[in-house]
């Protein structure tokens, strides 16, 4: 086994995600053939390569900072589920 | 010749010597989506007023002597590009009522152009898949057989594109996601090289692999598109500053003085259809000029693997976005914040979703970021070096999409590593960055259309863009009737 039901749950928690009982047993099942499979990138010596994470490499961007047309508040806040006109509302945190 | 057939390249022509508006031929679009809609799921969003009220603008300006590279000619978008005030779902229930506040660049660069809007397309749920299966408003159909796939993820762009709904789509392409279902569609695909189109305004899924392109009938078409989303954008950081050149004009007859690689790697199990499409379209390239040399890609193998960890690892952080708290979908009742994260994303996001964010957390996860995530973007730097190798001796290489053409709905849908291996052929491409195009090579025993790959080095659309015009050009295949 390369990922137990209990890792699952605990990678599930991380994600913030739930799953059901079926969910759990069928993820775990699908996972873990997943991860044997790629489990194959194990048979290559790679001790002594620099890892790609992007192919150019990326820098970071800088400009001006001078002041542009961006969203109104009202625009920027519009798709939330809950909210007030300025601002998200979610459950009560404290 | 109806309307709705036209190619870019023809509609332009007839618009500019005032034989045709851009009025009418979106009226042929539209009224062609009402018709056939219905069997083939390609659309989402349909913005007739809309779209009426581009073309009208389209002819004015053409009156006014503005005309735009695209001037009045239709366009279908996946639907993860944003376009201000018009809903965005990503095929996902998460973000069913999502409206952009703004337009992507690509589609800014369109309308810039005159091109007319028409709306969105269906697509696996956040792009995620390879048959648009997942998408949750409506599954595209192949318009060349019924009750098969018409591949993914941005199956209802080549699907919009073949069955005459628009005249040339926008998808995005993370392991062959505009490929694939061009090859399965039997149109042209594109995907250019990582940082010569602007991704801002397109919802992430993994972002060192992600990049939008065009899908449309002719290979003309597809570099009219590139010549107007090409090039630098100051809101997107990976985009490169590079000279654009002027890829219609770079579709010229002849390959003499080109070598084509045929990698050996990419054609164990092959379908036998597949097998013989492609060596047709080889032999075409050889009698148009082109050196045809047998080449290697060893850690082809490896791809699917190191795909499926640094996709699903991106993936993983970019829908950590989808809270319920910002935008989108959330799941009412919950009574603390951390209930509010799970509930919604747990009824927000399908399987495949779920999977992958599991096994990029996973991956990510203390204790096996080494042995996955690190050592896979190693593996990456390795099939990287296969492919610069090559292009050191070659200007592209020939194979093809996928080893089989498309297969019957619902097959495979409970074996998720059984549809990823069918990528096997793609993915490098986006683990290199490097571009990558399908044109239709013709067509299985069954009457299923079969795409040719080809690739090249990074920056070379052009190249591949004239290898592609001239394999179209050289195969001139016969229209065939499609089954809708």
């Amino acid at each position: 086994m390369k990922i137990s039901k209990k890792e699952v749950e605990h990678v599930a928690n991380l994600a913030r995600l739930n799953l059901s009982a079926d969910e759990l047993e069928t993820m775990t099942g699908q996972l873990d053939n997943i991860l044997s499979y790629v489990d194959k990138i194990e048979e290559l010596d790679t001790s002594n390569i620099t890892p790609t994470t992007h192919v150019f490499s990326v820098t970071n961007a800088f400009r001006d900072d001078v002041v542009k047309e961006s969203l109104t508040q009202e625009e920027a806040v519009k798709n939330g589920p809950e909210q007030n006109g300025s601002f998200f509302q979610v459950p009560k945190v404290i | 010749m109806k309307l709705y057939e036209l190619t870019i390249s023809q509609a332009l022509e007839k618009m500019a010597a005032g034989e045709l508006t851009s009025v009418e031929l979106t009226r042929s679009y539209l009224d062609r989506i009402k018709v056939v809609e219905e069997s083939v799921s390609a659309y989402i969003t349909v913005d007739s007023e809309g779209a009426l009220q581009q073309a009208e603008k389209a002819d004015r300006d053409r009156g006014d002597g503005k005309v735009g590279k695209l001037c009045g000619i239709p366009i279908s978008l996946k639907d993860l590009l944003c376009v201000k005030g018009m809903k965005m779902t990503c095929g996902s229930k998460m973000l069913e009522n999502f409206v952009p506040p703004y337009d992507a660049t690509v589609v800014k660069n369109i309308r810039d152009a005159g091109g007319v809007i028409l709306g969105k397309v269906t697509m696996d749920e956040f792009a995620m898949g390879s048959t648009s299966e997942s998408c949750c408003f409506g599954v595209p159909q192949n318009p060349w057989k019924k009750g098969y796939v018409a591949g993914g993820s941005s199956g209802g762009s080549a699907v919009s594109v073949a069955a005459f709904e628009c005249a040339a789509s926008l998808g995005s392409d993370t392991g062959g996601s505009i490929r694939q279902p061009a090859s399965l569609c039997g149109v042209v695909g594109m995907k250019p090289t990582y940082g010569r189109v602007s991704r801002f305004g397109l919802t992430a899924f993994a972002s060192s692999l992600d990049q939008i392109g065009p899908l449309g009938r002719s290979v003309e078409d597809c570099a009219r598109m590139m010549d107007v989303i090409s090039g630098y954008d100051a809101m997107d950081s990976t985009s490169v500053v590079k000279d654009v050149p002027d890829y219609t004009m770079s579709l010229s007859a002849g390959l003499k003085g080109m070598k084509i690689g045929v990698p050996k790697e990419y054609f164990n199990g092959l379908d036998s259809d597949v097998e013989a499409v492609i060596k047709n379209s080889i032999s075409v390239l050889k009698d148009r000029g082109a050196e045809i040399v047998e080449v290697s890609l060893p850690h082809t193998e490896y791809c699917v693997a190191v795909y499926y960890l640094i996709a699903s690892s991106e993936a993983s952080s970019n829908l950590a976005r989808y809270d319920g708290a910002l935008y989108g979908y959330r799941k009412e009742g919950a009574d603390s914040l951390l209930d509010m994260y799970k509930e919604t994303r747990s009824s927000g996001f399908g399987a495949e979703v779920k999977r992958r964010i599991l096994i990029g957390t996973f991956a990510l996860s203390s204790g096996y970021y080494d042995a996955y995530y690190k050592k896979a973007s190693q593996v990456r730097t390795l099939i990287l070096n296969d492919f610069q190798k090559i292009f050191q001796d070659c200007d592209a290489v020939i194979s093809p999409v996928t080893p089989t053409p498309a297969w019957k709905m619902g097959e495979n849908i409970d074996d998720p590593l059984a549809v990823y291996m069918s990528d096997i052929l793609t993915i490098s491409a986006n683990l290199a960055g490097i571009p990558g195009m399908s044109v239709p090579g013709g067509f299985s025993q069954n009457g299923l259309p079969v795409g040719v790959q080809l690739q090249g080095a990074h920056f070379s659309e052009e190249v591949l863009l004239k290898i592609g015009f001239n394999l179209e050009q050289g195969l001139d295949l016969a229209p065939r009737e499609l089954d809708i």
